[in-house]
Order: structure tokens, then sequence, then C-alpha cells
């Protein structure tokens, strides 16, 4: 005993230096995070690697309850598409318009006749009088784009008219600077991707690629996008210009629309009784 | 050890750590070399220190220069290093009863000695230093060079301080 004393009392410096080293590469370690991630990331790997290995004999063992849990998640899925597809959608969704409050009202409907090789088309859905549906209401795509103005309403149905309808105007603005034309389909183009914007003044500058969107009036919420400009140089012979416009919606797969119920359209039409709406 | 001793190292302490930290942290050429000047206060200590308090001061001292370096233990563990073999080269190379000098400073024990003990001690500090900052030995070289460029820097400063003090006590 007396002599490891002796022993650890020579040799002091050696034994200290052990001790204060010791703390401080522990400290570094410890504390520092590109330290710490250096010392445990190389000891991860090997752990990593171990794991790895063990995981493929793993995944083998555990392919029954694997496809169990897959087989049950898809029969939840398939009822719920089922539900999906079975219900007659009657939801109502609503609009946020922030200077009218609560202005549009939108009204989910089923499309179950539709014709888009006519030259003057026309839709049927399946939401009518009972629904809260008007004549002249507007109709919209799901997605993005215009479809039409209701036509008639029954009970239980309405008609639609489509913008592939050559009585069909729609109010419309370019997007970049709000100028007015009024889309229009038909003469001599009966493509239903295709529509025309006219009465646009000729010193507007009109890129192809630009959007057309909806100008707020006519029933139509303000903004909604209905095409992109694909060629500006249609002639007509007048002082307008006229546009051609790919439409972003598809008529020919359409299977829901969007009834726009305008809270103000009464108010609106009182306003201006003799004028006749052609818009 | 008197109290004068004491009061002289306690000022330079405070000294070389606020010149390291406030002026030198900020000094690097192309981010290679870097002077750590604060290594001259645990170099000069008096002869007569044992050896637990000069691993505490050099302990403290390196846990001061981590905090403000945010590199905790890394200074720590450099400063322990750099005190063992200041212990290990006065051991070896002065015989400890006839030591006569109060500390190892260039104008007591002249430059030769100095200049080896500092080169020494320097060394091995920078050494631990730098590779416990790269935590690493795939960039060997860099490390390495960034180390032996970083002991001339420190050295040149430990010397022209030491040469600096000296003519101002021996006049």
């Amino acid at each position: 005993m007396r002599n490891l004393w002796i022993f650890l009392s020579r040799y002091n410096a050696f034994f200290f230096f052990i001790i204060f080293f010791t703390v401080g590469i522990i400290l570094t370690i410890r504390n520092n995070m590109y330290q710490r991630s250096v010392t445990f990331g190389s000891t991860n790997e090997l752990v990593g690697t171990a794991y790895k290995r063990l995981n493929v004999i793993k995944r083998y063992l555990n392919l029954v309850q694997v496809n169990d849990s897959l087989a049950a998640e898809n029969a939840a899925l398939k009822t719920q598409l089922l539900a999906i597809n079975g219900i007659d959608s009657t939801q109502v969704t609503k609009v946020k318009d922030t200077t009218n409050h609560q202005q549009y009202t939108l009204i989910a409907a089923k499309v179950f006749k539709n014709s888009v090789t006519l030259t003057n088309n026309m839709m049927t859905i399946n939401k009518g009088g009972k629904d809260g549906i008007v004549k002249d209401m507007a109709v919209i795509s799901p997605i993005k784009g215009v479809v039409g103005f209701v036509e008639s309403v029954s009970e239980n149905f309405a008609t639609v008219r489509p913008l592939l309808n050559q009585k069909t105007f729609i109010s419309v603005v370019l997007k970049k600077d709000n100028a007015f034309g009024s889309l229009v389909w038909g003469d001599d183009n009966f493509d239903y991707r295709k529509a025309y914007v006219k009465e646009i003044p000729n010193h507007y500058k009109v890129k192809i690629g630009d959007t057309i969107i909806t100008s707020g009036s006519g029933g139509f919420p303000r903004g909604i996008e209905v095409g992109r400009v694909s060629n500006t140089s249609v002639s007509t012979g007048d002082s307008f210009m006229t546009l051609e416009v790919t439409l972003f919606n598809n008529f020919s797969t359409l299977h829901f629309v969007y009834v726009v119920k305008d809270k103000f359209a009464e108010e609106v039409k009182s306003l201006q009784p003799e004028v006749k709406n052609e818009q | 050890m008197n109290s004068r001793a004491i009061l002289i190292n306690i000022f330079r302490w405070i000294a070389l750590l606020f010149i390291q930290i406030f002026l030198l942290r900020n000094m690097a050429f192309y981010n290679l070399s870097t002077p750590f000047i604060y290594v001259l206060f645990i170099l000069v200590l008096p002869f007569h220190i044992p050896n637990l308090l000069l691993y505490v001061i050099a302990f403290i001292t390196g846990l001061t220069l981590d905090t403000f370096y945010d590199t905790l233990g890394v200074h720590t563990s450099a400063c322990i290093a750099l005190a063992f073999v200041r212990i290990l080269f006065i051991s070896v190379s002065l015989n400890r009863e006839a030591i006569d000098e109060p500390e190892p400073s260039l104008g007591n024990m002249g430059f030769r000695w100095f200049s080896l003990y500092a080169v020494l001690c320097i060394f091995v500090h920078h050494v631990v230093l730098f590779f416990l900052e790269a935590f690493k030995f795939t960039s060997l070289t860099y490390t390495l060079g960034r180390t032996l460029l970083s002991v001339v820097f420190t050295l040149f400063t430990v010397l022209l301080v030491e040469f600096i003090f000296h003519n101002r006590k021996s006049a």
C-alpha cells in the first residue's frame, strides 16, 4: 500500500494528466455537436448494418401480417369509394367573399346528360327548384373553368346552357390588365376545347399564354380562371380583337358541376329592369 | 510563491486571455494559421508550483477559452496536455532542486532553453487542439499543416511578448 502510494506520488504528473485529459475529452465529446455526431455516427454504422441484416429476415417473417393489413386497408378504401360514388351529393359548399359577406353559395350537382358535338349543346343536372336553383344562375367546373347558365328549372332537375352553345355569352377579362371581352363559342369553331374572346379593344397587347378570368358580372364570381390565350391573330375584320382561348375544363368529361347561387342576383337585376342582360 | 507572484500571474492571466479572446480570435492567416498567445501564461507559471495546482489552473484556463470559443473541452484537453509536457520537459532538462529562478521565462532561462521549451509545449498543445477540433484523421495533412503553421505563429507571438517584457524587467 505504501509502495503504491509512493509510486503514485512519484508519477503524479502522469496520473493527473490522465485524469484531467479524460475529463477534457469527455467534455469535448459530450458537449460539442460535431464531435458527438462523429463519435456516435461511426458506432452507429456498425449497429445500423447489423440491424439491416436482421431486418431482411424479419421482413419475410412479417409478410403475412403485412398482407392482412394491406387487404384490410384496401377493403376500407373500397367501401369509402362506393359510398362516395353512391352519394347524391347535396352538400352546399360556401365561397367566402370579403366585400359582400358570403355573396356566393355553391350547390354541387351531378351532370347526367351532356353533349359536346352539337352546335347548340345542352346539359342536364340533377338539381332543381327544390334545391334552390333558379333560371340564369351561373354554373362552374369543379377545379377550373366556367360551364354556363341555368336555362330552365323543374322541381328536381335543371338544364344548363353551357358555353358550347351559340347563345351563351360570358363576361371575361384578361387577368393581367383587366381588358373586358365576352367569351363565346361557335362561329366556325365547334371544338369543345376552344372558345373565342370577342370585343377586346385593339390597343391591348395580348400574348399567347395570357390567362382569361371571369369579370364578376353576369352571375359568375370574379376571378374564375377560364382558359389560356392560344392564338391572338384571329382575323375578323372589325375594330376589336378576337382571341382564341384554350379552355381549362374539358366539357366532354364533365361529371360534377357547381351551381353558383348569388345572394344579390335579384337586387342587381331589379336595378336594371329595362336592359336585357346579354352577358 | 509569494503574494506578488500570485498577483502578477493573475494579471497575466487576465491580460493574455483578454488579448486572445477579443483580438486574436478574429485573426487568422488564410484560415490556416491562428496564434494562441494564452499558452504563454501556462508556460511561465512558477517552477515550484505543485503539479495538481498546475493542472487545475490549466483546466480552468482551457475551460475559459472554450466558453468563449464555443468548443467546450477542446482547449481544456489541449491545456492539460501542455501542462503535462511542461512538467516532463522541466524534470528532464533541469535539476529541480538546483533551480534558483522563480519562473521559466526567456529572461531567466536564456533563449536556447526557452525556445526549445516553448516549441515542444506549443507543438503538443496545438496537435491536441487541432486534432480534437477536426476529430478525424482523414484530413491528416490539412490538420497537420494547420498545426505547424499555427505553431510558428504562436511561437512568434510568444517570443515577441517575452522579448518585450524581458527587456523591461532587466532594465
